[in-house]
């Protein structure tokens, strides 16, 4: 099971690269959807993926009566799902508000910020 | 339960949420410079307990360390807090004046309110992945200061900043997730332990250079500071003060906490990195500062010249050095916000900000030009400002290592920061305006000027205050350094007498 987890976190990892080195924003923001996706997958699987029940303690009792699974990873990942889901909406209307501003989503004709590269001389 | 820990995080984040349902009536800009002189009260009052006692710390919820939320202050987590509440109350009076009421509107002083509750949180928490939850609370507060108000080049600039921004928090967040794999707890003083007697220290090695690499894009230091001079330069001048001063300042704080208090395994490896990292941010900084011809610009470069100075203190890793890096981290936050409130008032005064295109101020505002030269020169590390001490601590743990490129290195980009400043100094106030007319105060009302001009006057006054009296912050930045060599004070009040 931690081959697998690792063989897909490596899969995502590439593709999100390569989506990243593209010049178009919306694929850098696309590449970086995968990422976080890859990142989220790597803090579950560091908890130890091993068969267990569900980390809940039966009425009465003060302890669970089984071997349960590790709940702290999987608390950690929803933190992450949930602000990652914040920042890629907040990046998501801020692509499309600089779109419906410049007309462009190249990242190499977004220079209002910065001089222009033949202008620099 | 330890509260006084609580309030420098309650006192903005309140602020924030009735700043926000007051946010279309004057009242909200009130609102905010009460939270920001209140939260100023609640570190002060940290910043007594932590002086009685060394290092304090409080359990969220009463779940003891590790397995709870842990908030911990020693010496320099509590200096970086009274930092950012005069930053944050500076910054509140000076928006007064600058910020539009349609900006306001926006909800502009909740989104201020919030970065610092963020920074403040970030200062304070003893629990990593708390650090990144701070990080975040941070960041997306700092993406929505830099676009409001709109405009193509505040957009663009947004778009650079949001990104790579984004991807570091993915990498810090990624080394977390590790360190927890390999450890099993997430507690900083906890990991102190964890992380001496893992077996697999090479991977521990792995895990600190994905800090770094996170830790390094938010502090701007060399190769990972493009987005720092791409965007500072746009959004509004107490915005940027606010940027200058604070967000890069969480990265080195975070680099030296987790530098000091967790990575400390293979410091000949680790460490060596950062003095090479150091000098190439110091110098590649200062050479970016002296090709612009925009105050903005020009200032925003020399932040990641001297984010190279802090980071070399902590790189050398003596006792005086570290000393060193946190006076130098404290002197650079009041120095560099006030430079970007002078390049506001400047703006105000003569149009713009390209120094082509200003000029002549020194004759028609000397009170500005007095101003600009207190932190200027106090930045280039001019004798008896606080920026000399500063330099001259990192200069002198230099030397006494024998280390002689890096004490050269450090000298020079002394210099070459006082030539990009004569250089605003010749262009913006000597020369006279291109245009022809005098730049006169006039241009500005009367109660713009009067609320920004006061933080400017407030905070040049600290840096005299710090350059003439160094001796207090010179021991307090010794004794803060002290713990951060022998964090046991440290480890002991977060977790408990250990057996």
């Amino acid at each position: 099971m931690e081959t697998l987890t690792a063989l897909i976190i490596g899969i995502l990892t590439a593709a999100s690269v390569y989506l990243m080195l593209a010049r178009t924003f919306m694929r850098f923001l696309f590449g970086l959807i995968l990422l976080s996706n890859a990142v989220n997958l790597t803090i579950f699987a560091s908890g130890r993926m091993t068969k267990g029940h569900p980390a809940l303690v039966p009425y009465g009792a003060d302890a669970p009566l089984q071997a349960v699974g590790n709940a702290l990873p999987q608390a950690l990942v929803l933190t992450a799902i949930v602000i990652g889901f914040g920042l890629l909406a907040f990046a998501l209307a801020l692509g499309f508000e600089t779109f419906r501003r410049t007309g462009t989503m190249d990242t190499d004709e977004m220079r209002f910020a910065e001089p222009k590269e033949d202008e620099q001389k | 339960m330890n509260w006084v820990l609580v309030f420098p995080i309650a006192v903005p984040f309140v602020t924030a949420v009735i700043a926000y349902l007051a946010r279309n009536y004057p009242a909200g800009r009130w609102i905010s410079l009460a939270g920001s002189v209140l939260s100023l009260v609640a570190s002060a009052a940290l910043m007594a307990a932590v002086l009685r006692e060394g290092v304090i710390a409080a359990q969220m919820s009463n779940w003891d360390a590790p397995f709870g939320i842990t908030l911990v202050s020693d010496y320099l987590s509590a200096v970086m807090v009274v930092i950012t509440a005069i930053t944050g109350l500076a910054t509140a009076i000076y928006a007064l004046g600058e910020i539009p009421e349609q900006t306001e509107r926006l909800g502009f002083y909740a989104l201020f309110q919030m970065l610092i509750a963020g920074v403040t949180g970030a200062f304070l928490t003893g629990d990593l992945f708390n650090l990144y939850v701070w990080f975040e609370v941070m960041l997306i507060a700092s993406f929505s200061l830099l676009v409001i108000g709109g405009g193509k080049e505040r957009l663009d600039a947004g778009i650079k900043y949001v990104a790579l921004n984004l991807v570091s928090t993915l990498v810090f967040l990624s080394g977390i997730g590790l360190l927890y794999g390999v450890t099993g707890t997430l507690n900083m003083a906890d990991l102190r332990g964890a992380v001496a007697a893992s077996d697999n220290q090479g991977l521990i090695t792995v895990i600190a250079m994905m800090f770094m690499v996170g830790f390094g894009v938010k502090a701007a230091v060399f190769p990972l500071f493009f987005w720092l001079p791409a965007s500072y330069h746009t959004p509004y001048f107490a915005i940027s003060a606010v940027f200058a001063g604070l967000l890069t300042k969480v990265g080195v704080y975070a680099l030296m906490r987790m530098f000091t208090l967790v990575f400390v395994g293979d410091v000949g490896f680790t460490h060596e990195i950062l003095i090479w990292v150091s000098l190439l941010t110091m110098f590649t900084g200062v050479i970016g500062a002296a090709a612009q011809m925009d105050f903005r610009k020009i200032l925003s470069f020399h932040i990641i010249s001297q984010i190279g100075y802090m980071t070399l203190g902590l790189a050398l890793y003596t006792p005086l050095a570290l000393m060193g890096g946190v006076f130098y981290l404290v002197h650079h936050i009041i120095v560099k916000a006030n430079l970007f409130f002078v390049a506001g008032l400047a703006q105000q005064y003569a149009g713009s900000t390209d120094l082509n295109k200003i000029g002549g101020l020194y004759k028609s505002a000397p009170l500005l030009a007095a101003l600009f030269i207190i932190p200027a020169f106090s930045l280039a590390g001019f004798p008896p400002l606080s920026g000399f001490w500063a330099k001259y601590l990192i200069v002198k743990a230099a030397i006494e290592l024998n280390m002689w490129f890096v004490t050269f290195v450090s000298l020079l980009v002394g210099l070459l920061t006082i030539y990009s400043m004569t250089k605003i100094w010749g262009y913006a106030f000597w020369k006279p305006h291109p245009e022809g007319y005098d730049p006169t105060p006039d241009r500005a009302p009367p109660r713009v000027t009067a609320a920004m001009i006061t933080p400017i006057a407030g905070l040049a006054a600290m840096t005299i205050i710090i350059g003439f009296f160094p001796e207090p912050f010179v021991q307090f930045a010794q004794t803060a350094a002290a713990q951060l060599l022998d964090p046991t004070d440290y480890v002991t009040t977060v977790l408990g007498e250990q057996p």
